[in-house]
């Protein structure tokens, strides 16, 4: 076949079936959306229920988690993902979801192993470079004399 | 109107988390980390503070708003702490999101297993 | 004995396919070829406490079923068997069960043209009187191997293919035992690998469509044969994308008049949850037990190529940024009515 690597790679970009982007957004605009205002909802619970500020943004934060890892464990956290895409993956519920869905998925390989161990995969990079970014950020400000 | 605010705040930000999907080759993965780093950066240039108090929920509950906290508790403990609390701010601020998860990651996998997309 | 013509190798006296089998998981048996299928699972873990057990399960009963279909019960000399789990542990814990001389071959999701290559060398070579070549896959297995947990929330891309639950077996044995009614292995051409840069590893009909152009093509070379001699060219897991840039690589190469399928779009037909079709070695390897080989034996078929695909990445050298390399094996078979061409 007389075929270049660049050549090649046009009759993909030519095959490929484009992804439904407008059905694809408006999936994850209202359901990323949802959750964000069921986290409102229940952060106004908390603050009515006498919780300071801190306190009720975790909390909600927490119970976001309980849910999504109530729902992983049924299943449904799956399948609503595969519509909803970048709705389910970017709220807080998306990283519950990784942690939760991995600690279930290799617990046959043992609890320290399987869960132990792989529960970080998806999950880890996200503290890795989060903490990471702080503790820049962080130096940064005590090297600017700022704190 | 605090729901309709983040609603559409955090719908916006999932909407575009979809367009990195649908228009690179970035794995989720790459994608979570890539906002919270970001959620980081905004907060540290002052821009993302604002947008919380603006949208409540819609821009705290998108990992946008971890960041946002990560970067938060770097600037609270470092004020009380100084450079010890630029190193554990970050972590400590996150605690409850991360340690909720790993504990609820810990008790569904002896409750529930693996189930089948087919 | 074989005579070789460039990279094929033709058998005068040929092997025949004395028997084959196919099993099924649930998806699979809700698709346009559940019919196909020896049996179907309801439940894709078969009763076992992993997707690795299940799995093994799966390729234990086929190759049982395999055996119980042959009508000479004469002697199984090897067995040739592949999967996708690491280090090929399906067909190597299954062969604990079976019992059998075993050798474990690996070729993605080319394997069963691979086994069956090799089998019918054997056959042909007398150096065996009877051998199996198998393959299997099942979606959770690669799933939680390859990707993510199942029960994580991903986002499957159009281009992407679905792993069929799904195990093929087929048992060749030389000429002259039980060849009435049989189909048989004309020639086999082993493929070179391929490799046109593509590294996008939820579009591998892309990565593989080139090797089984390539094949294909050379195939056509040493044997002098055309596209308008066969009633179908099938290839195995290519999917939609892949098929679209098969027909456009060949169409370049002046290649016009082939009727194609792929056993990636057969198994589902047109489930939009799948994206671009089916994959995983057990996709092709139950498609031609249940589907092709029936065709032929009936005589609805006289004359088919069976080219499967496989991409040769791990997950290792993906992460590392390499390109995806692809081979496509392919084996000519015709119905027993048929005289040597």
């Amino acid at each position: 076949m007389h075929l270049s690597s660049e050549e090649y790679a046009r009759l993909v970009r030519q095959a490929g079936p484009p992804s439904p982007l407008g059905k694809d957004c408006l999936w994850a605009f209202c359901v990323g959306g949802g959750i964000c205002a069921a986290g409102q909802a229940l952060r106004q619970a908390f603050l009515a229920a006498g919780a300071d500020g801190e306190t009720a943004g975790a909390l909600t934060s927490c119970t976001l988690i309980a849910l999504s890892a109530l729902a992983t464990a049924f299943g449904w956290y799956q399948k609503l993902a595969a519509r909803a895409g970048a709705g389910t993956l970017v709220p807080i519920t998306g990283f519950a979801n990784a942690v939760v869905s991995a600690a279930i998925e290799f617990f046959p390989e043992g609890r320290v192993a399987g869960t132990g161990a792989k529960m970080f995969t998806i999950a880890g990079p996200v503290i890795v470079y989060g903490t990471l970014a702080s503790a820049v950020y962080g130096l940064a400000l005590w090297l600017a004399g700022l704190i | 109107m605090e729901y309709l605010l983040a609603f559409l705040t955090g719908g916006l930000i999932c909407a575009a988390g979809q367009l990195l999907i649908d228009l690179t080759n970035l794995t989720p993965a790459r994608i979570l980390t890539g906002y919270v780093v970001a959620g980081v950066a905004l907060s540290a240039a002052g821009l993302y503070g604002p947008l919380a108090d603006f949208a409540g929920c819609g821009a705290t509950v998108p990992l946008l708003g971890f960041g946002h906290l990560l970067a938060q508790g770097v600037r609270q403990a470092g004020a009380e702490q100084g450079l010890l609390g630029c190193l554990t701010g970050g972590l400590r601020a996150g605690a409850a999101g991360i340690a909720a998860s790993l504990v609820c990651g810990v008790v569904c996998a002896f409750l529930s297993r693996s189930r089948d997309q087919n | 004995m074989a005579l070789r013509h460039g990279d094929t190798l033709i058998f005068p006296t040929p092997p025949v396919i004395a028997a084959g089998a196919a099993v099924g998981g649930k998806k699979e048996g809700e698709g346009p070829l559940a019919g196909c299928f020896d049996e179907l699972c309801r439940d894709n873990r078969l009763g076992q406490p992993t997707w690795e057990a299940a799995e093994r399960a799966l390729l234990v009963r086929t190759a049982r079923l395999c055996l119980q279909k042959d009508p000479s019960g004469g002697p199984v000399d090897l067995a040739l068997a592949g999967d996708l789990q690491a280090q090929c542990t399906a067909s190597g814990y299954a062969m604990r069960e079976l019992g059998l001389p075993f050798a474990g071959v690996f070729g993605a999701c080319s394997t069963m043209a691979e086994a069956i290559g090799l089998a019918a060398a054997l056959c042909a070579g007398g150096m065996a009187d009877g051998v199996l070549a198998m393959a299997s896959g099942h979606f959770c297995a690669a799933e939680r191997q390859f990707r993510t947990p199942l029960c994580y929330g991903a986002f499957r891309t159009p281009t992407a293919q679905w792993t069929a639950t799904a195990a093929g077996c087929c048992l060749l044995r030389p000429a002259r035992q039980g060849a009435a009614g049989k189909a048989q292995v004309r020639a086999v051409t082993f493929g070179r690998v391929q490799d046109y840069g593509v590294r996008d590893i939820t579009n591998m009909g892309a990565a593989m469509a080139p090797a089984a152009a390539a094949t294909l093509l050379r195939y056509l070379a040493d044997t002098g044969a055309g596209a308008a001699d066969f009633d179908c060219v099938y290839t195995g897991d290519l999917g939609r994308v892949g098929s679209a840039l098969l027909a456009g690589l060949l169409e370049r190469e002046g290649l016009a008049g082939l009727r194609h399928a792929d056993c990636g779009c057969l198994l589902y037909g047109n489930d939009k949850r799948v994206g671009s079709g089916a994959s995983g070695p057990g996709c092709c390897a139950s498609v031609l037990a249940g589907q092709i080989l029936p065709q032929l034996a009936a005589g609805r078929m006289q004359r088919v190529l069976f080219i499967a695909t496989g991409a040769l990445m791990s997950q290792t050298t993906f992460l590392q940024k390499e390109s995806i390399p692809a081979v496509a094996h392919l084996v000519e078979l015709t119905g027993p009515g048929r005289d040597a061409s």
